[in-house]
């Protein structure tokens, strides 16, 4: 009994490492992974994979601080209810897993500037988190006026066929695809 | 105070924590996490996150539908609006490619070290919702132009759920088997 525990210990670590560590995985294999979980999500806990209003939540635990009253009063945080709550934990599972992934797969690195960027547009750190900071906002903001992000249309919309997950999710590319086009020109990112 | 202890549901919250790890994880591997992949695909230089996507698309719908046929899952529909899938949608969509993290990947590029998703990404992120809040009352009529409910295609279409799932779930493997054989 005793070597059929160990073997499973071992299949099981065997397995563990052979998915964990390699630095990439086929993207096939992710997305039906993704998709697997899509439909977890609304089997387990009844609820659609989404983030961003993760963030609206953060932003009124953190401006609560400084002004109560923008927080208590405003209608769009009543409406969204600021508490930690399932989405949360499911964003805080996303940090601690790409920490250990990146970990075990050696690709943990603290730094400034994505390679592509460096490329384009050179070594000042300030430049890109100033045009980070700009398109944080506008997704954040992008993503409450579409009423969700890449995650609950991008995923979840999509998934379940839904009208207003299609729409949004083509507009997400289209805004994409032209913004990147004008920033990187049509050469693209160098390689 | 009291009242708003008394509401954790821990099971609930292991449970988003559960999935938000193999999310996180799948989403690392995939390199959905990186910058670069991101503004590659939208660049049309490099499809990857794009597959990704597609591939959930179809294992996603015909789990989510094999489960709804069985009874066991109900759907969660967002009510679809011009003013605000369209409008939104677009400056969503600048915001991608300014950033190169999505919402989710942005935390998971946190997790990875990126300094940039941290204090650019999250902070900007956190900025745009707040001030998102409080223009949200003067938005009202905006966000509800063009309201068409919370509908799904078949609905629209007046057809059964399967007929969408399997014409959209075919058309994306036809899509996907193309830009392997064409190499992209």
């Amino acid at each position: 009994m005793r070597y059929v525990y160990l073997l499973l210990v071992v299949v099981v670590g065997v397995g563990l490492a052979s998915w964990l560590s390699p630095a990439r995985w086929s993207p096939y294999v992710a997305g039906a992974v993704i998709g697997v979980l899509s439909c977890l999500a609304l089997l387990i806990s009844d609820k659609p994979l989404g983030t961003s209003t993760t963030h609206v939540r953060l932003s009124g635990f953190i401006a609560r601080l400084f002004s109560p009253k923008a927080v208590d009063e405003n209608a769009y945080y009543q409406e969204t209810g600021i508490k930690v709550e399932w989405q949360m934990m499911l964003v805080l599972g996303i940090f601690f897993a790409a920490l250990i992934s990146a970990l075990l797969s050696g690709s943990f690195e603290l730094r400034w500037l994505p390679d592509g960027w460096r490329a384009a547009f050179g070594t000042m750190p300030l430049a890109r988190v100033l045009i980070a900071f700009l398109g944080g906002l506008l997704v954040a903001f992008g993503a409450r006026w579409a009423d969700g992000c890449s995650s609950g249309h991008g995923i979840s919309g999509t998934v379940q066929m839904s009208v207003a997950g299609w729409v949004a999710t083509i507009c997400f590319f289209v805004g994409g695809v032209v913004t990147a086009l004008v920033l990187y020109g049509p050469g693209g990112m160098p390689q | 105070m009291n009242a708003e202890r008394s509401t954790i549901n821990w099971n609930e919250l292991l449970a988003g924590l559960s999935l938000g790890l193999v999310f996180g994880l799948a989403l690392q591997k995939s390199g959905l996490t990186d910058h670069d992949v991101i503004l590659r695909t939208l660049l049309l230089q490099d499809l990857t996150a794009a597959k990704v996507l597609l591939t959930t698309v179809v294992v996603g719908a015909v789990g989510v539908y094999a489960l709804r046929s069985l009874g066991l899952v109900q759907l969660h529909i967002r009510e679809a609006s011009f003013g605000s899938n369209v409008i939104g949608g677009l400056i969503f969509g600048v915001g991608m490619a300014l950033l190169g993290y999505l919402p989710g990947t942005v935390v998971g590029a946190v997790g990875e070290g990126r300094l940039d998703a941290l204090v650019g990404g999250i902070l900007g992120m956190l900025a745009g919702s707040f001030l998102f809040a409080q223009a949200y009352p003067s938005l009202q009529r905006v966000l509800s132009i063009g309201n068409l409910g919370d509908k799904t295609f078949w609905q629209v279409l007046r057809v059964n759920p399967w007929v969408v799932v399997v014409v959209v779930c075919g058309a994306v493997i036809a899509l996907l088997v193309w830009l392997e054989s064409v190499g992209l």
